[in-house]
């Protein structure tokens, strides 16, 4: 694992990803949108406002996916001091909160005419809120303390307490009997969905992970730089 | 001074329980914000008792959880600050025993007040009698955790100058199943239904509360004394 702690070896890697990713982000970005809004049927009951959900599910799926990020990330910085693994955090960070804001806006549309309701109290909207609240701290002890690994480390600790709302997210439609509808495309008897809804709905969310790699990979190099910098000043200053 | 491990361990309740109520300390001020900020609501949403009624488990159990939260964020700090900190990490307790500790008496000496004086809040927010008995229980049973989770963010922002923002930004999110479980068993008895439910899973937070809580402060108090 270690292997890739060189940064010099990190941006090589990270370098011959890129341009794959970002050939996967055009095509599935493209073809999943012209499969949302196009070529997919209207709900029967919802009609055409159910073309917000290829939005509305990945960037839920990514909120969480993000999270997780963070929390290995921290868990390895925790655990191995990882040199990379504080940066990858915090590259993370800042990408899920944005899923999470999406997640919870594109929900907000959504709800008004389906439900008749912007928002409602009920448990998967108030954990996925709480999600949004716990990036938010994550990012502010970043910003909290000079120096930057200790800080890094305290949100670190942050990050894996708030681990436990992962589950209450996934499970909130479950436990309470709420408003947002249960799991229907990871079960164990298999999608509750439609494919011709189906197909649009995973090759979005393809597309959405694509553009978290790039986003991730890039705003990693851009903490190496800055560091690779900071380094060269302070050598400078001293020499 | 004895120095066995209990004797230790009590030493410092002994002795945080008496800065807190000594001049300057938090204790006599969380209460007063405590039974302050509760007479605030009906000037805010008037005094119409059954609108009182209604609101009174929510406003309680919420200002009884902004008080503790004011008062938290000099739970290390000041130990911190003068370096008493690094003698008792020093001490065959261990850092997670002190913080413990701490806790413990953050809670006996800023939190139980504040249950007892709840009834009393109960009375001038109208409270349905039948619920005054769930309503303590409530509190005595959820707010270790407050104590406990609160005692995490106190830790991770012990070296943050004037932390006590951050510190709300990070412990107001994990409050939130607290405050649910709690009001649901208050609501549930005012309006006379079984509240054993919310109550067990209550419990439960507190008891998930006190496994990871000293640990991760103590985690959180060795970055900044590193």
């Amino acid at each position: 694992m270690h292997k890739f702690a060189n940064p010099a070896q990190f941006n090589r890697l990270a370098d011959r990803i890129l341009p794959w990713a970002k050939a996967i982000l055009a095509a599935t970005l493209l073809y999943g949108l012209y499969l949302a809004l196009f070529d997919s049927p209207p709900d029967r009951q919802q009609g055409e406002s159910v073309r917000i959900m290829y939005v509305h599910v990945p960037a839920a799926w990514m909120a969480m996916f993000c999270y997780m990020v963070v929390a290995g990330a921290s868990f390895t910085e925790i655990v191995w001091r990882h040199p990379l693994a504080l940066l990858a955090g915090k590259a993370a960070a800042p990408i899920g909160a944005t899923f999470t804001a999406l997640a919870l806006i594109t929900g907000a549309l959504w709800g008004k005419p389906t439900w008749g309701t912007y928002w409602q109290w009920d448990g998967r909207m108030t954990s996925v809120l709480v999600l949004f609240f716990l990036y938010l701290g994550y990012m502010a002890i970043w910003r909290s303390m000079d120096e930057e690994e200790k800080a890094g480390r305290a949100a670190s600790i942050l990050a894996l307490v708030g681990v436990i709302n992962i589950p209450i997210i996934k499970f909130s439609v479950e436990w309470w009997n709420t408003l947002h509808q249960p799991a229907s495309v990871f079960r164990l008897d298999g999608p509750t969905i439609d494919g011709n809804m189906l197909w649009p709905l995973f090759t979005m969310a393809i597309a959405f992970k694509a553009y978290f790699v790039i986003v991730f990979l890039y705003r990693m190099k851009l903490e190496i730089n800055r560091r690779k910098i900071s380094v060269l000043r302070m050598s400078q200053v001293n020499g | 001074m004895s120095t066995s491990l209990s004797g230790i361990f009590f030493g410092v309740i002994k002795r945080d329980i008496r800065l807190a109520w000594s001049q300057g300390g938090t204790g006599t001020m969380a209460l007063s914000f405590f039974l302050i900020a509760v007479t605030l609501f009906p000037f805010g949403v008037g005094p119409e008792p059954q609108v009182l009624a209604r609101i009174a488990p929510g406003v309680i159990w919420v200002v009884a959880l902004l008080a503790c939260l004011i008062s938290l964020d000099r739970l290390y700090q000041a130990d911190f600050e003068d370096g008493s900190l690094d003698d008792l990490a020093l001490s065959p307790l261990g850092l997670t025993g002190v913080a413990a500790a701490k806790i413990a008496a953050h809670w006996i000496s800023t939190v139980l007040p504040l249950v007892v004086a709840s009834p009393l809040l109960g009375i001038l927010m109208n409270l349905p009698e039948e619920a005054y008995g769930t309503m303590v229980f409530s509190l005595l049973l959820g707010t270790p955790a407050l104590s406990l989770i609160g005692s995490m963010g106190a830790a991770l922002t012990v070296s943050v100058r004037r932390g006590g923002v951050l510190l709300s930004l990070l412990v107001l999110p994990l409050y939130v199943p607290t405050l649910i479980f709690a009001v649901g068993a208050v609501d549930a008895s005012a309006g006379h239904v079984d509240a054993s439910q919310p109550l067990a899973l209550l419990g439960a937070s507190s008891l998930l509360a006190l496994a990871i809580g000293p640990f991760v402060s103590a985690q959180a108090l060795r970055l900044s004394l590193e």
